[in-house]
């Protein structure tokens, strides 16, 4: 057996010049054999942790959810857990409520699931980590590829949208990771709401891999390969269902936070104005009352309305989150202060035309207005918005005097 | 989806019925099953259900649909109604998606 070169030899007695240097060093000196000194104790302190891995490389640092590598023809490729950590989960929160959301990426490129071989199905998908989270705990046992393309950290339908989970980029990274050289097959399981950005007939015509049109759902997926490949009907449905919609919110609101504030504070000061040319104990009565029942405005539009989304009358979002903002903010308006009538009628119009526009702005979160709607929409409908903005804010004004 | 329809007679989908060789790409890749095989042709059985996502043009082997891309979110479509379509960008960069 090779000694390592690196190592000090062992001393074939007990050394009787050498002086230990601690305590445990004396301890271990009279406790043990000379000849495991030199090598079992530690100098100083704890035994050292384990070596670095083979596989981590200056400038990088091997993630969490890989659990080891595996050798093929074109290199090694990270194996990676399918079941979340706790810090996976915690992420996952923040990040559905906007804290970080633009930087949670994984690296493009092959990943391995289980014990995949030359014949194992290869997926496709996006390096936004919650797709990646998502897609990985729904192959426990499976033995697949993951092809992750850099979908610039965003999901695949939008991603789709922007072409950035697109044909070219699809091409480029079976190039990239050489991937004609770990499977001989030449399929590629592809999420169907991935069709929007990738064109199957390019793909097949400029890397010679055909693309297979997967379930809408990761879930499905082990399902779908066991089908062999066959998607059944519900597959390709799409749900937005009250979860689904519930999950937006923290996003939506965190989008409204800002804007909301400065408008809360214009509307303190506005409130301000009065009989004395200004006053600060108006500004604090009336405008904390203004306040209040903007911010009911703004849970009608960016919770109320998401959550209860077709259970609202029309299909034109700007009406559904205007009867919102008018069911929540009349009774916050009645009994948060007694503004009169006018005064009443000018924050109610207020709160209306804010929760109207932060539900139309929800459109551009779900899965089924299309564009040209969502303009004849805004069309139609932000002029009253406007209109019931500018009358509510005079009415208010007014009705301090 | 079932309960979910949104504004009538304003999606810009168009199918030349005379291209289609009936492959069905249109059928699956479509998340609204808008489209459904007839008799060896696809057919446009729920305009409205459109969504303009496009998946459909863009898998059609023979260029039998058309649709006019765009992207849904109203403060984009503000942008392009101020800046025009090739100028438009959202807020503080990397804001919304």
């Amino acid at each position: 057996m090779e000694i390592m070169p690196f190592l000090p030899e062992r001393p074939e007695k007990a050394p009787e010049d050498s002086s230990p240097r601690g305590l445990t060093s004396v301890v271990s000196t009279i406790l043990s054999s000379p000849d495991q000194i030199a090598e079992d104790v530690p100098c100083c302190g704890p035994p050292a942790g384990p070596s670095a891995s083979p596989h981590e490389r200056p400038g990088y640092r091997i993630c969490s959810f890989v659990e080891n590598f595996m050798d093929t023809a074109a290199g090694f490729v990270p194996r990676i857990r399918t079941s979340l950590s706790f810090s996976d989960r915690v992420s996952t929160v923040l990040v559905r409520c906007n804290v970080g959301r633009n930087t949670y990426t994984v690296a493009p490129g092959l990943y391995a699931v289980g014990n995949p071989d030359k014949g194992s199905p290869v997926l496709v998908t996006a390096n936004y980590k919650l797709t990646f989270d998502h897609l990985r705990k729904s192959l426990e046992n499976m033995n697949v590829f993951i092809l992750v393309l850099d979908t610039r950290g965003i999901n695949v339908w939008c991603a789709a949208g922007k072409k950035t989970f697109g044909t070219d980029e699809l091409v480029n990274r079976i190039r990239l990771t050489g991937l004609s050289n770990i499977v001989s097959h030449r399929r590629l399981i592809v999420p169907q709401l991935g069709a929007v950005g990738v064109s199957a007939v390019q793909v097949k015509k400029q890397s010679g891999f055909s693309v297979t049109w997967g379930p809408v759902n990761a879930m499905d997926i082990p399902r779908f390969i066991e089908n062999g490949m066959n998607a059944e009907p519900s597959m390709r449905r799409l749900t937005f269902n009250v979860i689904d919609r519930a999950v937006l919110v923290p996003v939506e609101l965190s989008l409204a936070a800002k804007p909301a504030l400065w408008f809360a504070l214009a509307l303190l000061v506005v409130s301000g104005f009065g009989p004395g040319v200004f006053s600060l104990s108006a500004l604090w009565h009336r405008g904390f009352h203004a306040v209040m029942v903007m911010a009911a405005g703004l849970v009608a539009g960016a919770v109320l309305t998401p959550v209860l989304l077709p259970h609202l009358p029309g299909t034109r979002f700007s009406v559904k989150g205007a009867l919102a903002g008018l069911v929540l903010s009349l009774p916050v308006a009645v009994m948060a202060g007694d503004a009169g009538f006018l005064g009443t009628l000018g924050l109610v119009l207020m709160a209306s035309a804010l929760s109207s526009w932060l539900a139309m702005n929800f459109t551009g979160a779900t899965p089924f207005t299309s564009p040209s709607g969502v303009e004849k929409e805004m069309r139609q409908s932000m002029p009253f918005q406007v209109a019931a903005l500018v009358a509510g804010l005079i009415f208010w004004i007014i009705s301090a005097f | 989806m079932k309960h979910f329809r949104y504004l009538e007679n304003v999606s810009t989908i168009r199918l030349d019925v005379e291209r289609c060789v009936g492959c069905g790409a249109c059928e699956t890749v479509c998340p609204h099953q808008v489209f459904s095989l007839d008799q060896g042709k696809a057919k446009l059985m729920d305009r409205d259900a459109c969504m303009e996502c496009g998946a459909c043009a863009l898998n059609c082997p023979t260029q039998a649909i058309s649709v006019s891309p765009g992207v849904g979110c109203a403060a984009y479509i503000i942008q392009t109604w101020i800046k025009g379509p090739e100028k438009a960008a959202c807020g503080t960069g990397g804001g919304c998606c």
